[in-house]
């Protein structure tokens, strides 16, 4: 591939623009040599290794804890149980939700009853991990079980268990997003079409490195030290410290490299919190590494959300007017994030469509299940499979191209901006031409061909699928008021700090704590633009101190909007810097700051070259020579200038449920060709493609690998990858030996294809992307459904293991139920 | 009951160092590399043997650290990612990994590195079928493996003599 190599050549010739260049990462070199510093590689002078205990039982009453045994064996320093946590506690962790889930009390170690296979009961610190682990074995815990509830539907029943007593129901949040007039479309339509339940499944990206922390609470200071691979600190910080008693500038996070995030490394703040209080009790540093089976038992699962009684108004043309369902999201134990979740997907109401008629009525409940909170793609996707699934159903229904119908109903290109029933504005895109080109990418035509040459009844079957998507970026966290209209939160920002340092080095720290995105690369990128050098010559401070780096309350790496809100904060700071360089080098030259420019790490006269002064002059003239300039002068130049951006957003209309919620829209169009065997139900991926459209491309090898990564996990999460509870609570895929995670023989080659329709309402063109709208997700599930009959059940659930295909390519002959009817007023179609 | 775990004293030579140290018996290999010696560019994924992050290559073969224990390391001579390069400089996969956007975050990295090194040398001109078949044990949850497979496909074709190298040099040691 060219496009790196090319980039590498672009570093050492002069170019125009370093903003669009492929050029190598900077953060590569220290990861291929082995020298990243991740959590676990972290550690601190008498620090202890912590171990959790945690609940075998989905849901149960503790009746007592005797810890005796454990502090009995040598080396164990100390253990922590859910009472003792509380009372070391000023109150329960900030809640989200509004109504009877506002009463929800949650600790950082569970304290009265377990909720989940896997809830932490208590924690326990030894002089090694393996004494630790041995001590936790001893802790004698008697619990009385509970009957369990592990479905989203059932736990809104009143007969279902209840998790939280003092809710007294398992609903977190319910509300109804209604727009334009569905019911006048369904009884006016030419068409309906129902579909009687769709279901996302659970699934989680499992980074390779889990969870981890190195915490100290210092006593003396009060200083509470957390260096952890969290990939949204600052927000870990606001839950923990009214809950701690600690306030933010006590406490000091920090991280370097991470092992990936995708979402599910905000949700871990409980257990930062159960290990600053065992450090505290322990009076020594305390280190954790979440092992794998506790990562998936405990850490974090996406959304899995059940769609109920879906109708659907179409006209003969094929124009589909809206849609009415009622959605279940199953939240699992506890409410880390949501009910956030809730709202977040109304970002994406219509899909890619212009569907007017849109009414959701959105409940969000509690089961006794592993908490869920950010997922790649978060809530947004589960929404988009189900718009997806409408458009694949209403074709296949009522004899439409899928190609076709999506064509008839996409917002076109002369639409944008392009307002949707609830007041999101999408800003630019080309969804035709982007679908053309998938399609190409894939040899749609040949495999067509095949397609009928093969038939079916011969073992094997080809199927054809796209799926249509947005990966909407940077939010506006005043949709938050739609759920709890009292929440103090709007608008989004990023904050960053661009400096000459002593001996003139450039240097630019991020409010950001990536996991893999390339933030130092890119941010050097657009800072070399402004200031007008090689991105070789600004460093960008590696991970995040607290201590150094700038933040804001929405501070991290999530939600895909670094292209937009991180690199507009890096503008900003190195435009204010290269103004100061500016004016301190124009003083020193004795010109006026019009008169002169920025070149190579100098400031030089514009109309005589030879007139200059280097970046270290201007360093010296600031920091250790300063007598020499004006008063004015010292009192305006810092040479560290701080931006934060800020996107121009409003408070949302909580009643209506209507506003921008996020600032940018990218789309992804996603095609994909499978073969399905006959005997087993086994999918086989052909050929895949995803075409992406962030608008500008800061570094296109980036953007490429975020296109194929965000690829990958979908078709794994399509294929292989589900966790599934037994009725009990307990999870059947405790391990990777269950969880199949997508392997390099499992997942196709992914070819790419872009279009740069930029954005207008950001700073330079860019928006956020990244999580790709769980394209792969839609495109494998129209490709399975276009192997199946017309009589065979639709494809009804985002994960479709051979099982699962086997059943449906039998559905029709054993005459299951099919899970679609349609009413018709008109004839034919 | 528990009792305490015995100890034991072993030798082993890692990038052409040798270590002589005491380790409990039970102390898994990976911990050994990581904590005892620090050498931190061995990572750790999983705990089952599934995701490949410890891969190393101990006495010419490709092994998952977390599926040894210390002791079962007693002689062998093996090697991490911190013996693939040059006092600093990368060696050609490691380059081409670079130049091909090859990696995200990093952390698979180290083991997909060692596991692409044991291909290469055991078949200096793979197919990409038999490079997704050389890294089926390695998982990465970033790049969907089409940069990773690109890169050990172009490393493969620009320098099998360079790499060779390399290797006959780490083994002489």
């Amino acid at each position: 591939m060219s496009a790196a190599s090319n980039g590498r050549t672009a570093t050492r010739e002069r170019v125009t623009a370093w903003t669009g260049q492929a050029i190598p990462r900077k953060e590569d070199d220290r990861l291929l040599q082995g020298e990243g510093s991740f959590v676990d590689d972290m550690g601190m002078q008498g620090q202890g290794y912590a171990w959790f205990v945690r609940s075998p039982h989905a849901h149960a009453r503790i009746v007592s804890i005797d810890v005796s045994p454990a502090l009995a064996l040598d080396g164990v320093y100390a253990v922590l149980t859910g009472e003792e946590a509380k009372a070391m506690c000023k109150e329960p962790f900030f809640r989200i939700a509004p109504g009877a889930a506002s009463h929800i009390e949650e600790w950082p170690l569970a304290v009265g009853k377990v909720r989940y296979q896997g809830d932490a009961v208590a924690v326990v610190l030894a002089d090694t991990r393996e004494n630790a682990r041995d001590a936790a074995e001893l802790i004698e815990i008697e619990y009385d079980p509970l009957p369990a509830v592990v479905d989203g539907v059932e736990a809104a029943e009143s007969s279902a268990p209840i998790l939280h007593e003092e809710a007294g129901t398992n609903l977190a949040w319910n509300g109804v997003f209604d727009y334009g007039d569905i019911d006048w479309a369904l009884e006016n339509a030419d068409h309906v079409v129902k579909i009687d339940r769709l279901h996302f499944h659970r699934f989680s990206s499992t980074p390779i490195e889990a969870a981890g922390a190195v915490v100290d609470w210092d006593l003396g200071s009060g200083v509470v030290t957390i260096n952890t691979n969290h990939q949204m600190p600052m927000f870990a910080a606001m839950f923990m410290g009214p809950t701690l008693g600690v306030p933010i500038n006590k406490f000091s996070f920090s991280s370097r490299d991470i092992g990936g995030a995708f979402g599910t490394k905000i949700g871990f703040y409980p257990q930062l919190a159960a290990l600053a209080l065992l450090s505290k009790k322990a009076g020594r540093p305390v280190k954790w590494t979440e092992y794998r089976t506790e990562n998936l038992l405990s850490s974090t699962h996406g959304n899995e959300r059940t769609f109920l009684d879906i109708e659907v108004p179409v006209m003969a043309d094929g124009t589909i007017l809206g849609f009415k369902t009622r959605a279940y999201d199953d939240v699992g134990a506890y409410l880390h994030y949501e009910p956030l979740g809730g709202v977040i997907w109304s970002q994406v109401l219509p899909g890619c469509y212009k569907l007017k008629h849109i009414r959701v009525d959105y409940s969000a409940t509690l089961t006794n299940k592993c908490p869920v909170s950010p997922n790649r793609g978060y809530s947004r996707m589960q929404h988009l499979w189900l718009v997806e699934r409408i458009v694949d159903t209403v074709a296949r229904e009522l004899g439409f191209d899928p190609i076709e119908l999506r064509k008839i109903n996409f917002i076109r290109p002369e639409d944008y901006p392009y307002e949707t029933p609830n007041g999101c504005v999408y800003d630019s895109g080309d969804l035709p031409r982007s679908l053309d080109m998938a399609l190409e990418l894939v040899n749609a035509d040949y495999w067509r061909e095949r397609q009928k040459e093969l038939g079916k009844g011969k073992g094997k079957r080809i199927g054809i699928g796209v799926g249509s998507t947005l990966d909407s970026g940077t939010n506006n966290f005043g949709q938050a008021r739609i759920i709890n209209p009292e929440l103090p939160f709007s608008g989004n920002g990023e904050a960053a700090i661009a400096k000459l340092d002593l001996y003139g080095e450039v240097n630019i720290n991020l409010g950001t704590s990536p996991q893999g995105q390339g933030h130092e690369t890119t941010s050097a990128q657009v800072a070399a633009d402004i200031l007008n050098l090689s991105p070789d010559k600004v460093t960008v401070t590696v991970g995040f101190e607290q201590a150094n780096n700038s933040y804001i309350g929405f501070s991290g790496t999530y939600a895909s909007q670094f292209a937009v809100t991180g690199l507009g904060a890096v503008m900003g700071a190195a435009q204010k810097l290269r103004d100061e360089i500016l004016e301190v080098g124009a003083y020193a030259l004795g010109l006026d700051k019009d008169e002169v420019e920025l070149v190579d790490g100098s400031c030089v006269s514009k109309s005589d070259p030879s007139k200059s002064i280097p970046f270290i002059g201007i360093a010296n003239l600031v920091y250790t020579n300063n007598a020499v300039l004006t008063p004015e002068l010292r009192e305006k130049v810092s040479l560290t200038c701080r931006y934060v951006y800020t996107p121009p957003f409003q408070v949302p209309d909580t009643t209506r449920k209507w506003g921008n919620l996020t600032l940018t829209y990218a789309s992804q169009i996603h095609a994909c060709v499978v073969e399905v065997d006959e005997e087993t139900g086994e999918v086989k991926i052909l050929a895949y493609a995803a075409v992406d459209d962030c608008g500008r491309r800061i570094n296109p090898a980036i953007v490429e690998g975020q296109v194929h990564g965000a690829a990958g996990l979908g078709i794994a999460a399509a294929l292989w990858e589900s966790f599934d509870y037994d009725e009990d609570g307990q999870l059947m895929q405790p391990s990777f030996y269950e969880y199949h995670v997508g392997t390099a023989l499992d997942i196709p080659d992914i070819r790419t294809g872009y279009i740069e329709s930029p954005s207008p309402f950001t700073p330079n063109g860019a928006k956020g992307m990244g999580e790709g709208g769980g394209g792969a997700l839609h495109a494998v599930c129209n490709a399975i459904q276009d192997t199946l009959n017309k009589d065979d059940a639709i494809v009804y659930d985002s994960h479709n293991s051979w099982e699962r295909v086997y059943n449906l390519l039998k559905s029709g002959e054993r005459q299951a139920p099919r899970g679609v009817s349609v009413l018709s007023r008109v004839s034919g179609s | 009951m528990i009792t305490q775990s015995a100890t034991q004293a072993i030798e082993v030579t890692i990038n052409g160092t040798t270590y002589r140290r005491v380790v409990e018996s039970r102390q898994l290999l990976v911990h050994f590399i990581r904590d005892t010696l620090g050498l931190t560019g061995t990572h750790i994924g999983c705990d089952t043997g599934s995701c490949g992050a410890c891969s190393i290559i101990m006495n010419g073969k490709l092994v998952k650290s977390c599926m040894l224990l210390a002791p079962q390391a007693d002689g062998a001579v093996i090697e991490t990612v911190e013996g693939l390069g040059n006092d600093g400089e990368l060696s050609t996969l490691q380059e081409s990994f670079r130049d091909h956007h090859g990696l995200q975050c990093g952390y698979c990295t180290p083991g997909m590195l060692m596991a692409a090194t044991y291909l290469l040398r055991n078949n200096p001109s793979p197919t990409e079928e038999e490079i997704r078949r050389g890294i089926k044990g390695n998982i990465c949850r970033c790049t969907g493996y089409v940069n990773i497979v690109r890169s050990i496909k172009a490393a493969a074709d620009s320098t099998q003599a360079e790499l060779g190298d390399s290797v006959a040099k780490e083994v002489s040691k």
